[in-house]
């Protein structure tokens, strides 16, 4: 035991290197608060049975705008149900399709970019054409178009159509981002190695260009996410998005609940909480995971 | 400069003309019919020959292309038609026609005209509560780096980007009537038959979308304010021993504006986007409002109309942009 106490401090031994997890949390406190929000959502969202107290679209007459008490923590809505069962349900809505769109967006967005930066030419401009017309779109004009063209397509009870909206405005962001990444891996000698070996194009851009834009990649999904949620509430709040009996907490901001918030505001004020909070930490978790991958990234 | 504009607008028509074809084709990707969505709004029980003289009235019985197949493969069961609904679009455009709403009939830019003075003008009271919150928040953020006031405008900014703009909405009308049992009226009085109205009913959709913008633009002044900060004119400034708040003032302040005056424009542009939901909760029959409409009914033409419009704003902006870097940088100017 004296051993290891005496080596350890002696000078010239090797550190014992520590651990990223630790330097993560010691180097970024509020992402690491984040980080905790974040999972704080995700339990809601997989114990939902076991966490609400109530069935989320449970109506009840009898309970109609009840105040927040020990029964309904947050009140019941215009129509007896439970608001902190809505709420938690909600975080699965909002968590499934935030994170499905955050991937299936960046992932798109990434393949683009890389492809576009790797062939360069005449490609390349065209791609980033469209990128940049894109771009000069608001993200919820984008979505509500989509929304409007594509109607409802949905896959189990998830609406693919919706992930699909959400998702298209992200794909110029990420292709953007990717692009000036691989434009500077392209120059790298294992690149030409790769060439030399006689490597396809798909399996250059698949395996050596795609490993080394991780980290823009993890920085930008996780700030997609926090987009994610927010559109998805926008759209459900504009009543292109979830649709009842789906608890989704833009829904439940939705339509005559803004009347009833008059005589019953927490009907609205803990969903919003909701939305909030949970955009709230993973903007603080994007925020931080791009002080600490890549801290001359911008945008 | 005169050369620069019009080089500039010019260069507008390609962007737009592309915009333009890819909402088209875009649109019409998806199916969905307006004209028996319409019937059926208006509770009428019609036949189909009904439904086809409508189609057939607002010319949506033509084929989207010159080039219309059948099934999916070409080239078989292929057919070429010169009269077709992307001519009649095009056509329509090279005048300045932007076509007649599918749903009311009446001239898109009709619609858009009666709607635009009300989004203008909650955009231009947001742009200025932005401009009012954000300068002298980032400024003062980035001189006490690090200290309280610093973390109390961090918050405010971050707080900003992830609050929904229209819940903030419904938080202000919730906090008037519970505070002052009092609310806006609702119908549009323009700002020149009655300002103190039109002024009272406006601000707070102002505020709820400016809330975000002046969030995004103050993280965009501290963090810029805090790069000019670093330069070497700052250092050469205060070794002559000037008097430091006239190197924030005339030194930093200027050369830590430009992306700040960036990020004012583009957001400006991206007002139509939180517009979107304000318009909503206030009541406001605005443009964000009128695209609603006009995406959950399909109504093809006037969302191409609005796209358009957005697009030209989307331009217009970052030429103004530009012309104005011009005036904050004179190094650009020579060039």
């Amino acid at each position: 035991m004296a051993d290891i106490t005496a080596s350890s401090s002696t000078a010239g031994a090797i550190p014992k290197r520590p651990n990223p997890v630790m330097l993560f949390i010691k180097s970024q406190p509020l992402g690491f608060a984040g980080f905790l929000i974040v999972l704080l959502y995700v339990v809601l969202a997989v114990g939902r049975a076991w966490i609400a107290t109530h069935e989320p679209t449970a109506m009840s007459l009898g309970d109609m705008e009840q105040p927040p008490s020990l029964k309904n923590f947050f009140g019941t809505d215009q129509m007896g149900r439970d608001v902190f069962s809505r709420v938690v349900y909600g975080a699965r809505t909002a968590l499934l399709i935030g994170i499905l769109s955050a991937l299936f967006g960046g992932t798109i967005g990434a393949l683009l970019g890389a492809t576009s930066g790797y062939f360069g030419g005449r490609i390349d401009t065209f791609l980033q054409r469209i990128v940049d017309i894109m771009l000069s779109f608001p993200i919820i004009i984008l979505a509500v178009v989509v929304v409007a063209v594509l109607g409802k397509w949905p896959v189990f009870d998830v609406d693919m159509n919706l992930i699909i909206a959400i998702a298209l405005p992200m794909i110029p962001k990420m292709a953007r981002i990717a692009r000036s990444s691989t434009l500077s891996i392209v120059q790298m000698p294992f690149i030409d190695a790769a060439r030399a070996a006689g490597f396809g194009h798909t399996r250059i851009i698949l395996r050596h260009i795609m490993p080394n834009i991780i980290a823009p990649y993890l920085i930008m999904v996780t700030a997609f996410i926090a987009q994610a949620i927010l559109l998805e509430a926008s759209l459900s709040f504009l009543g292109l998005g979830v649709t009842e009996p789906t608890p989704a907490w833009g829904l439940m901001l939705s339509g005559s609940s803004a009347d009833f918030a008059r005589t019953a505001p927490w009907m609205i004020i803990f969903p919003g909480l909701a939305i909030t909070l949970a955009v709230f930490a993973f903007n603080l978790l994007g925020d931080s995971l791009r002080d600490w991958l890549d801290p001359k990234m911008k945008g | 400069m005169l050369g620069f504009i019009v080089r500039r607008l010019l260069l507008m028509i390609p962007t737009l003309v592309g915009v333009a074809i890819a909402v088209f084709f875009m649109l019409r990707l998806g199916g969905g019919d307006i004209v028996a969505m319409k019937f059926r709004a208006e509770g009428a029980q019609v036949t189909e020959d009904v439904i086809q003289a409508e189609r057939k009235r607002l010319g949506l019985d033509k084929p989207n292309f010159y080039v219309s197949c059948a099934k999916y493969v070409p080239p078989s069961g292929c057919t070429v038609s010169m009269d077709n609904q992307f001519a009649d679009y095009m056509g329509g455009l090279l005048r300045f026609d932007l076509g007649n709403s599918l749903w009311t009939g009446d001239p898109v830019i009709k619609d858009i005209a009666i709607r635009f003075p009300v989004s203008l003008q909650v955009a231009i009271m947001a742009m200025l509560i932005a401009v009012l919150i954000a300068v002298p928040l980032g400024t003062i953020s980035a001189l006490y780096r690090d200290t309280w006031i610093d973390y109390v405008v961090r918050v405010f900014s971050v707080s900003g980007l992830a609050i929904p703009s229209f819940w903030l909405g419904m938080l202000m009308i919730l906090g008037l009537l519970h505070f002052f049992q009092w609310l806006p009226k609702i119908g549009y009085v323009s700002i020149f038959e009655d300002p103190v109205a039109n002024i009272a009913a406006l601000i707070w959709p102002a505020l709820s979308v400016g809330y975000r913008y002046a969030a995004v633009a103050t993280r965009m002044m501290r963090s810029s304010l805090l790069e000019v900060m670093r330069e070497d004119y700052i250092r050469t400034a205060r070794a002559k021993g000037v008097w430091s708040k006239l190197i924030t003032r005339r030194h930093a302040l200027r050369n830590a504006m430009l992306p700040v005056v960036t990020v004012i424009g583009l957001e400006f542009a991206f007002l139509i986007g939180g517009l979107v939901v304000t318009e909503q909760v206030f009541n406001l029959n605005g443009i964000g409002r009128l695209f609603v409409d006009a995406s959950s009914r399909g109504d093809f033409v006037l969302i191409q109309g609005l796209v358009l419009m957005i697009a030209v704003i989307f331009i217009m902006i970052n030429l103004l942009v530009d012309i104005f870097y011009g005036f904050l940088d004179p190094r650009i100017r020579l060039n």
